[in-house]
């Protein structure tokens, strides 16, 4: 089995399959953990119930979502070395120190305290257990800081010179920590995580607000919140990803190029188009639709910009066009819907009407996973479109593959599927019933209950609708 | 000594060190999950993986920082040692999918809670057992051409790599057995009393079996160990292997000494872990790459050298903290109150 399939196309899919996987659940559990944050300091100020009661609503979902985080993470810092072996001794001495930096100063942060702010209220008292969660929030940001920081090298390298050994070393490491993509994909992949929970959170609020939950105040404390969130980060996020696409066009053209769906140069000003099937095989854009000039004005803010095509680029050096026209499609239609929710709210929030107004719920509920979706759409625009590059511009995905064979690769690959569908299915699964229990006034923390040790406690066996679910 | 050799020699050390801290930590708390099958008991269960709960997380995240370490210390070694051990290392990353989730997903469930506790179960034996593979078969050695891997897809399954991953399942019973001695009372400390003897002989037991067969999967071994200068240094180690058995026994069946098993298990593991870096030194690929052939350049080193020096203790601090807050016995009825 396998053998008659290419090992680099395995281990392509091997790793975008479990990266794929695996972003979903950091990206959900950053803006998580600092939700968690904000709402156990506004309990310990205001001493208000409705706070405490959705920071232990919250704590068991994030407790399942950073679990998954955590395993599926594992593997890929080992797949570097399983299936991209030749790309790690090149790479190595630029981004292993700074993967090292991301362990050191992030992850044993992250796992040290989180003990404690899951199970330790009541061993270390207010101050320590608010500083437990403080660590928690701060270590998945500085996480997430160091990854882009290798990521974003992988965009746009600087500040290294190539040796004998065809290895990467390190020059500057300012400008390889700093490189020139580094704080756009930072700042909007930050906002991206924050709007996904936001969306989340917003969701399970407008669910139980359909469901005539309304009373209770924990869900009325949640839905605000969540909208107020999306109202403000919605905009910033499309603003944020404006600037993202001008600093990609400034440094890795082909990728907008195919963003846009442009095989030819429009020396006059580029449309923009709205609807088309890329062929990569004709070098042609299939039944396009397009509004004339748009996307030199959006691209160059001016109507009669030259913008040049893929037809300007040697054919072994242009992404795939399709997924990434697509994927890009999905994240930006995605993001104007979730501007469009965030604007609702607000209109509704002046109008008094947030938490009656259904169809307000309605729409929160249908669009809460698409900052997850906008999320992996968004991903794929910006890795396919880096394609045929690992270190753009300077080596190939062609020669970072292992020496592998197809059948070691295919059979782990198979593995990955088959495993990742079922634990993260019920991971998921989980985390869907949780979420389905409104928050109650005496919600039992991780901590609160009995049976776990010293004061160790997991949330009681599941209960969908206690009696007293909306009896408030 | 020059700089840059200073520097990788500290890496080499700082990276076996984080191995080592893995080991143990991850080794107990797998330990747990290796010793499952004897507690049937729902309640019994529930108290062993509290006793883990609150720390499994951090221990993992050692092998992060091994991998991580080697990764970015000896990037050479890592592209060689990795596509080698492709299949142990990726059936431990799935085992340890697994385990790390059952601690989570068991309490959410009544009706598969004894899935997950399967789960919990088979991933912690695999993952040692395939930890203990990948030991086995990096210290027979590894074929290696130009600055790649170049041996086949199954020469990590030799009989004497089943025998240490066998023999890291057994030593990860034993400090898991030792754990629970320290970590509860009542009838489950009982039982891990009564497996602490179990796991500890079978764990000699390998001890000596393994030392024994060492020297000749690898020829440059025996020289170390039975060649002088090396046989002075080394004579003591299976000296001090007997005592700290002799101890061992001795603490297991004392009453009153709750911790000591567990340190003195804890030594064991130390005086095995000195005893692989004497026979394997100064390789780092077993007879092919040594720990200078595959240092990564001065700059990436010192770079990240600063910052291990001063973040590895903050470090060592927290997890101790986290440690302490969790200190103590766990009342097996605290429950119930």
């Amino acid at each position: 089995m396998f053998a008659q399939f290419d090992p680099l196309i395995l281990a392509r899919i091997q790793f975008a399959f479990t990266v794929a996987f695996h972003f979903i659940f950091p990206a959900f559990s950053i803006g998580l953990a600092s939700y968690l944050a904000v709402l156990n300091a506004l309990y310990l100020r205001t001493k208000k119930d409705a706070y405490l009661r959705l920071f232990k609503f919250w704590i068991k979902i994030f407790a399942i979502a950073f679990a998954m985080g955590v395993v599926s993470g594992i593997t890929m810092s080992y797949q570097f070395g399983t299936n991209w072996s030749v790309f790690s001794d090149k790479a190595g001495p630029v981004i292993g120190p700074l993967m090292a930096y991301e362990v050191l100063t992030a992850f044993f942060l992250e796992a040290g305290f989180l003990g404690i702010m899951l199970f330790g209220r009541e061993r270390v008292g207010a101050t320590l257990h608010m500083i437990a969660c403080l660590m928690v929030a701060i270590g998945t940001a500085i996480s997430a800081t160091w990854i882009l920081s290798v990521n974003s090298w992988m965009h746009t390298p600087t500040g290294y010179t190539i040796n004998d050994a065809g290895q990467f070393i390190p020059v500057n490491w300012l400008e390889i920590i700093f490189n020139p993509s580094f704080p756009y994909r930072l700042a909007h992949t930050l906002t991206a995580a924050y709007l996904t929970t936001a969306f989340i959170v917003g969701g399970v609020a407008a669910w139980h607000l359909l469901k005539g939950r309304g009373g209770n105040a924990g869900v009325k404390t949640m839905f605000s919140m969540a909208m107020g969130m999306a109202a403000v980060v919605a905009p910033l996020q499309i603003f944020l990803g404006d600037l993202h696409g001008l600093n990609t066009l400034d440094h890795q053209p082909q990728k907008v190029m195919a963003m846009e769906g442009h095989y030819e140069s429009h020396p006059d000003g580029a449309p923009l188009y709205l609807f088309g099937i890329p062929d990569d095989e004709e070098q042609e854009l299939k039944y396009a639709v397009g509004i004339p000039k748009l996307s030199s004005l959006i691209l160059k803010h001016e109507w009669d910009a030259p913008l040049a095509g893929l037809d300007t680029i040697p054919d072994d050096e242009q992404p795939p066009v399709a997924i990434v026209f697509w994927s890009f499609r999905i994240m930006v239609a995605l993001g104007f819907l979730m501007l469009g929710v965030g604007l609702f709210g607000l209109w509704a929030r002046f109008r008094g009407t947030l938490y009656t107004n259904k169809w307000l719920h309605r729409a929160a509920l249908y669009s809460s996973p698409s900052g997850l979706v906008a999320v992996i759409a968004g991903w794929i625009t910006t890795e396919v479109g880096r394609q045929p590059y690992t270190v753009y511009g300077v080596l190939r995905t062609s020669e970072s593959v292992s020496p592998l064979d197809a059948p070691a690769v295919g059979t782990s690959l198979l593995a990955f599927i088959v495993i990742y569908f079922l634990v993260f299915g019920a991971g998921v699964f989980y985390i869907l019933r949780l979420m389905a229990a409104a928050p109650l006034p005496s919600e039992p923390g991780a901590e609160a209950a009995p049976i776990r040790t010293g004061g160790i406690v997991p949330a009681p066996l599941f209960d969908p609708y206690p009696p007293s679910a909306s009896a408030e | 000594m020059e700089v840059s050799i200073w520097l990788a020699h500290s890496w080499a050390f700082l990276l076996a060190t984080a191995v080592f801290i893995y080991v143990v930590l991850d080794g107990f708390d797998l330990g747990v999950g290796i010793l499952y099958p004897f507690f049937p008991e729902k309640k019994d269960r529930d108290l062993m993986m509290n006793t883990v709960a609150p720390v499994w997380d951090g221990n993992e995240t050692w092998l992060v920082l091994g991998g991580g370490g080697l990764f970015a210390a000896f990037p050479m070694a890592y592209g060689i040692i990795m596509p080698a051990l492709y299949a142990p290392i990726i059936a431990m990353l799935l085992a340890l999918v697994f385990r790390g989730v059952a601690f989570e997903y068991r309490w959410r469930t009544l009706r598969w809670n004894r899935y997950w506790d399967r789960a919990f179960i088979g991933g912690s034996i695999t993952a040692a057992f395939a930890q203990g593979v990948t030991l086995g078969a990096w210290l027979q050695g590894i074929e290696v051409d130009g600055r790649a891997y170049g041996g086949g897809w199954f020469d990590w399954l030799s009989p004497f790599s089943l025998l240490t991953g066998a023999a890291v399942v057994m030593g990860y019973g034993l400090l898991g057995a030792t754990w629970l001695l320290m970590k509860t009372e009542g009838p489950v400390h009982d039982r891990a009393r009564y497996l602490a003897w179990r796991f500890a002989v079978a764990t000699i037991a390998f001890i000596a079996v393994v030392s024994f067969f060492t020297p000749f999967v690898e020829s440059s071994y025996s020289d170390r160990w039975f060649e002088m200068p090396g046989l002075i240094l080394a004579a003591p180690v299976p000296l001090a292997v007997a005592v700290l058995t002799f101890l061992l026994f001795q603490s297991i069946n004392r009453r009153p000494y709750h911790y000591s098993p567990f340190v003195l298990s804890l030594a064991l593991f130390a005086l095995c872990f000195v005893g692989l870096g004497v026979s394997v030194y100064p390789y780092i690929v077993p007879t092919e790459v040594t720990i200078l052939d595959a240092a990564t350049p001065f700059k990436s080193q010192i770079f990240m050298f600063v910052g291990a020096v001063i973040l590895i203790p903050i470090i060592l601090a927290y997890t101790g903290y986290a440690y302490w807050v969790f200190r103590g016995k766990i009342d097996p009825d605290a429950g119930y109150h």
